[in-house]
């Protein structure tokens, strides 16, 4: 047990969530990022979607690594992905219907999101499954850590609201407080991950660059 | 033909691949600091969507939809048909390329096998499979025949290029600027390009 | 014993094992999952339905509360004659026309309501809506309206119950040829019998939303002046 949790186990898991950030550091899996995050329900179910298929394909990808033969391997990889997102968005279709409706193509997307591709080409290939899983899984936070930010300031700002419930009291309306319609707009999506990776620069001095 | 006259306007403008649906972004933001080789995947993206687009709609038609060949709904299998006719397709384009202009390829070339994995070209095929389901008479962005991919895929692909060229040429001008530390490079690139979606968010008010 | 995982035999079958098991666990899991994702599409449709006879029931209950109150869902046409008893449900929103349009007879608190589904253009994409009618067949009950693509937080308002609720105690036309519409936001309403307020910076969708009015109310108004008391 205690090697399950050992600190080089500790590190693969931490280092995504952080210095070795996803969307913040690797520049991977914007597309989805930006798009899904106009409210903060979507970008949650979104960031786990995301967690749960990379965690999984990079399981999976870890178990069967040996035997790919090196030709096929990227194709091999995104059936396995294609398949696990398949799967996912059959899901949310049964039992999350209204989500799955917003986030529309984007879920159909998680294929082509570069974090899961680069992940297993990196990662899953030459690990073993328990530290590929942990990896999977601290990726898949760090990405839908940035997701649940910028959906909830996007929907705190341009609704008023945080997951559909009026966050913003009437009186403030009634002194002339006006929704920003700007922050459900794309554009203000790009703007605020600009700003949330100067902050995360600033903070870590540009330590890793 | 005047529905595709404004499928083309508003592919391009409105409903633009990069500012208005983010797609390919990974590569948007990795290949764009001059604009000779953003030109040049610009140019390899369009090429590629005008192969795909055609490709999935006549699978999703005629073989995935419920009355298909098979006579039975296969849409589940659409994900993955999709990726394999993409990434088939890019290695098959790699090589007719290289065997009969190896002038582009060399050009192309690296760019080519980054393709497959560009959301562009997926999302756009998933865009063509939810948009089969609309109708071309109350909605300009339907796709109702192949004629309709043609231009979809044509439309988007120049969409794209524009906002990559457009971007190399701002960060060719801003590599003389003095941003500040924490900002430079990956920041500002995205602040510039929020600036500019706000820009494209001008051509919502088009109609045709 | 080493297996030569680079041979071509061994990738093609490598290749042939993985799509078979993929493609058979794809259609379990999609079979499995079939019964429930249909059922929300229909629970959405009956949400919508609900909704213009402002009724909002949660999730759960949306089935039960449509089948207590919707009686009948005939398909008429313009002249006003009942094609088919029921199946109204199933037409779907493409294929509505002149000759194929259904009615939701329902029963509110022992009223008859009339819910007559519109479709129509909006600024960028389809618009769609249900319009419920009292048994007067001349007052609106209640209102819904969706949308496929309008603006967020301009022409999307139409999606949004305070927008809706404007639709209550009109009348679907003045008997001088004139039906309902919605007109600018805030402007002077000549005729507030039939005109309702519209939604700022909204003009284009508003106007696809008077049109899709003109184009149903008379396509189903001799439905409607057949079912008058």
């Amino acid at each position: 047990m205690s090697q399950l949790f050992s600190n080089a186990n500790k590190q693969v898991f931490m280092a995504p969530l952080n210095l070795d950030h996803p969307i913040l550091i690797q520049v991977l899996g914007i597309c989805s990022a930006l798009a899904v995050t106009a409210q903060l329900e979507p970008a949650i179910v979104m960031g786990l979607s995301v967690t749960v298929i990379t965690a999984f394909s990079n399981v999976i990808i870890s178990l069967i690594r040996k035997t790919i033969p090196n030709r096929i391997r990227i194709i091999i990889q995104l059936v396995v992905v294609a398949a696990l997102v398949t799967i996912v968005s059959m899901i949310l279709k049964a039992f999350a219907y209204d989500v799955s409706v917003k986030l529309s193509v984007y879920v159909g997307l998680i294929i082509t999101n570069c974090i899961l591709m680069g992940r297993l080409e990196a990662f899953a290939m030459m690990n073993g499954p328990w530290e590929s899983f942990l990896d999977g899984v601290g990726n898949g936070l760090g990405y839908a850590y940035i997701l649940v930010i910028i959906g909830a300031v996007r929907e705190f700002f341009g609704a008023g609201t945080l997951l559909g419930i009026t966050i913003i009291p009437q009186s403030a309306y009634d002194a002339g407080y006006v929704n920003n319609g700007m922050m459900t707009m794309p554009a203000m999506a790009m703007i605020l991950l600009g700003c949330v990776i100067w902050a995360h620069r600033a903070i870590n001095k540009e330590g890793t660059k | 033909m005047e529905h595709s006259l404004s499928l083309f306007v508003r592919s391009i403008f409105v409903d633009n691949m990069i500012f208005a649906s983010f797609l390919g972004m990974c590569s948007y933001l990795a290949v764009s600091k001059n604009v000779k080789t953003s030109l040049g995947l610009g140019i390899a993206v369009t090429f590629v969507l005008l192969v795909t687009v055609p490709v999935d709609y006549l699978l999703q038609t005629k073989i995935l939809a419920e009355d298909g060949i098979f006579g039975i709904d296969l849409t589940y299998l659409s994900f993955i048909l999709f990726i394999a006719v993409i990434a088939g397709i890019v290695q098959l384009v790699e090589m007719v390329v290289e065997r009969f202009s190896p002038a582009l390829y060399s050009a192309l070339g690296i760019f080519l096998p980054l393709i497959a994995v560009n959301c562009a070209i997926m999302g756009a095929s998933l865009f063509m499979q939810q948009r089969i389901q609309m109708d071309p008479a109350t909605s300009s962005q339907a796709i109702g025949s192949i004629g309709d991919c043609f231009v979809y895929a044509l439309s988007s692909g120049i969409g794209w290029t524009l906002a990559i060229v457009a971007l190399a040429a701002i960060r060719e001008k801003m590599a003389y600027t003095d941003v500040p530390r924490p900002l430079q490079g990956l920041g500002i690139t995205f602040i510039t390009v929020g600036l500019m979606a706000m820009a494209f968010m001008c051509f919502s008010g088009l109609s045709i | 014993m080493k297996i030569n995982t680079n041979s071509n035999t061994y990738t093609i079958l490598y290749a042939c094992g993985v799509v078979i098991i993929v493609a058979f666990l794809l259609a379990y899991v999609s079979s499995a999952l079939k019964a429930p994702s249909e059922a929300n599409e229909r629970i959405d449709q009956q949400k919508q339905i609900l909704a213009s006879l402002n009724l909002r029931p949660d999730k759960k209950d949306v089935e039960a509360k449509f089948k207590e109150v919707v009686v009948a869902d005939p398909i008429v046409d313009t002249t006003g004659a009942e094609l088919k008893a029921d199946g109204g449900f199933n037409v779907a929103r493409k294929e509505i026309a002149a000759t194929n349009l259904p009615v939701y007879v329902c029963n509110v608190d022992g009223e008859t309501k009339y819910v007559l589904p519109l479709v129509g253009k909006g600024l960028w994409g389809t618009i769609w809506g249900y319009l419920a009618i009292n048994d007067d067949c001349e007052t609106i009950y209640g209102a819904y309206f969706s949308h496929e693509s309008e603006t967020a937080g301009l022409g999307a308002l139409i999606a949004d119950q305070p927008f809706q609720d404007k639709f209550k105690g009109k009348k679907i036309h003045d008997g001088a040829g004139n039906y309902l519409k919605v007109v600018k936001f805030g402007a002077k309403q000549d005729n507030p019998d039939i005109e309702c307020d519209g939604i700022s910076g909204a003009t284009l969708t508003i106007n696809g939303v008077s049109s899709m009015l003109h184009d149903y109310l008379k396509m189903y108004q001799n439905y409607l002046l057949s079912k008058k008391k």
